[in-house]
């Protein structure tokens, strides 16, 4: 699965005239902790004296978020009521409300009178913990690759990533950008594209449905890939994240 | 006294009509403001696949103890509310749990749930859930202080404690009703009814545009599951308790649900009206709006 991905990414490097990953950035950095050059003050381990006079030792990165990898979690039941969930998963979508680009402003018209998502279960949440799906809308610096790749890692399992509009397929008219990824699967596993450059809400409203058919299928596995080749996807991310500052999995 | 056995599965009966019915008009009243926003709005039947879909999440992580037993206090809050009032006066099956000084207990548990998610959400390490937790604890005071003073002048008025006597007393005809029977105390306890249902002008505790819904930021998959099954008991738990005390509390299933959705309208009109009050604002209109009213109630009993 592992190579296949990696012949895939080289493959569609070539294809899109892209650069290949591997040449094109520094080395990945090989422990979890950040170099000391990108650390930042308030992340670096610390004794803390207490209102109470108590001092305790304060480590931001091991006392606030968990190092544990993701673990694959295949379907625990048996097979009606793995469908029953996946009928209920596929009517019950949660948008995490992260507009990562531009593409975000065709979101918001889905909750208006015009389009009105919510008939077909699809609701907003301020939350990744309460979200299921992400929408990587447009574009995404790898400035605001690191927030995504923490959102997502805190929403929990099964969850999706639809990919909107023509710049997280291919980087679009960023295409040539210094700080913007090209493609979104490389980073975090994508269940479905929306292309266009921007895709009308009637175009994500048609998405959305075949993303339902494709949960209802029981095939979006993404957090099972994520967790699968979950070396392969930090590698991926570290390669263009320079000042990696976090433990390599917050939940 | 002798504990008879059948009051379990009545009682467990009573709790499966309220849930269901809980469910489908949370789902109702949403319908109900999506139309007045020209929506079609969600499926009646959403909240059931909502929960369904929130219990078959594969993962779920926790923050400690407290934290598991933040959404399992604030459940059985309206769990509690709901099985030690009688939910239709005059009969046998519905009259769930309720002894004789169940008012009190009443009272108690509207609390209780808001006191059980301070702990699970401050567990949480959230910085907005203690926001969302400061907020509601001051918001939830300061509105519980008029529904206790009208809850002492109705038990000044009839002499008990017992929400059966009361509803007894109620009887007979529309005007034997605390509303018209003791107007002050009933005004009062509407205002703070307002407080206590999470819509606008007082939902600055979940404020889900400015402080990501605030307690339960933190909380997913059958944590948030069992917080939704609680939204659907105990707004009816309480509209229960408001009913017996105030509107004469109802005999049958048919007016039953017809005053709960009445009462639960009146938080409805009233949010879709006026914006969003800061706490300090909603504490300082509590106070200078409800308390007197529920101090007059008092003094005219």
């Amino acid at each position: 699965m592992k190579e296949k991905l990696e012949k895939r990414r080289v493959a569609g490097a070539d294809e899109f005239g892209i650069e290949p990953l591997r040449d094109s950035c520094c080395e990945v950095p090989s422990t979890v902790r950040p170099t000391a050059q990108f650390r930042k003050q308030e992340l670096e381990k610390r004794v803390v004296t207490g209102p109470d006079g108590i001092e305790f030792e304060v480590d931001p990165l091991r006392d606030y978020y968990c190092e544990a990898p993701p673990t694959v979690m295949p379907p625990a039941y048996i097979k009606i009521v793995e469908d029953l969930f996946n009928w209920a998963r596929a009517e019950s979508i949660w948008i995490l409300g992260f507009g990562t680009g531009c593409g975000a402003i065709e979101m918001r018209p889905l909750m208006t009178p015009r389009f009105d998502a919510y008939r077909y279960g699809i609701q907003w949440r301020p939350t990744p913990r309460q979200a299921n799906l992400f929408v990587i809308s447009g574009y995404l610096s790898v400035k605001t690759l690191k927030r995504a790749i923490r959102s997502y890692e805190q929403i929990q399992n099964p969850k999706y990533v639809v990919g909107l509009g023509s710049c997280t397929i291919n980087g679009g008219m960023y295409w040539d950008s210094y700080n913007t990824i090209k493609r979104l699967d490389d980073y975090l596993p994508v269940d479905l594209y929306i292309t266009g450059c921007m895709p009308r809400p009637e175009a994500l409203l048609a998405g959305f449905m075949d993303l339902k058919k494709i949960i209802r299928a029981g095939k979006a596995e993404g957090a099972n890939r994520y967790a699968e080749n979950f070396d392969w996807y930090k590698a991926n991310q570290k390669q263009v994240i320079h000042d990696w500052d976090m433990p390599d999995y917050s939940w | 006294m002798q504990f008879e056995w059948m009051k379990i599965p009545y009682s467990l009966l009573t709790l499966f009509i309220v849930v269901n019915y809980g469910f489908l008009l949370n789902a109702l009243i949403a319908k109900i403001g999506a139309r007045v926003g020209r929506r079609h709005g969600i499926p009646i039947w959403q909240n059931y696949i909502d929960l369904i879909k929130n219990y078959s999440l594969r993962s779920s992580i926790t923050h400690g103890v407290m934290y598991y037993l933040g959404p399992v206090f604030r459940l059985s809050g309206g769990v509690g509310l709901l099985l030690f009032v009688p939910t239709i006066y005059d009969s046998v099956m519905f009259s769930n749990l309720s002894f004789a000084g169940d008012l009190i207990l009443a009272l108690y548990f509207v609390f209780f749930g808001t006191l059980g998610m301070a702990l699970g959400a401050a567990e949480s390490g959230h910085p907005y859930a203690a926001i969302g937790i400061t907020r509601g604890l001051s918001q939830v005071t300061a509105s519980e202080l008029p529904f206790a003073l009208a809850v002492f002048a109705v038990a000044l008025q009839y002499q008990t404690l017992s929400v059966t006597e009361i509803v007894a007393a109620q009887q007979g005809s529309m005007l034997h009703w605390t509303l018209f029977t003791n107007p002050f105390a009933v005004a009062a306890a509407m205002l703070s009814f307002l407080g206590s249902m999470m819509r606008p002008p007082f939902d600055v505790v979940l404020a889900p545009q400015e402080i990501p819904i605030g307690p339960p930021t933190e909380y997913h998959s059958s944590y948030l599951a069992l917080m939704q099954t609680n939204r659907a008991i105990f707004p009816i738990a309480k509209i229960v308790v408001y009913m017996n005390l105030f509107f004469g509390g109802a005999s049958n299933w048919p007016v039953f649900f017809l005053k709960v959705f009445l009462i639960y309208m009146v938080s409805v009109l009233v949010g879709v009206v006026f914006p969003r009050f800061r706490v300090e604002q909603s504490i300082r209109w509590f106070l200078v709006w409800a308390v007197p009213l529920g101090v007059i109630a008092i003094m005219v009993v």
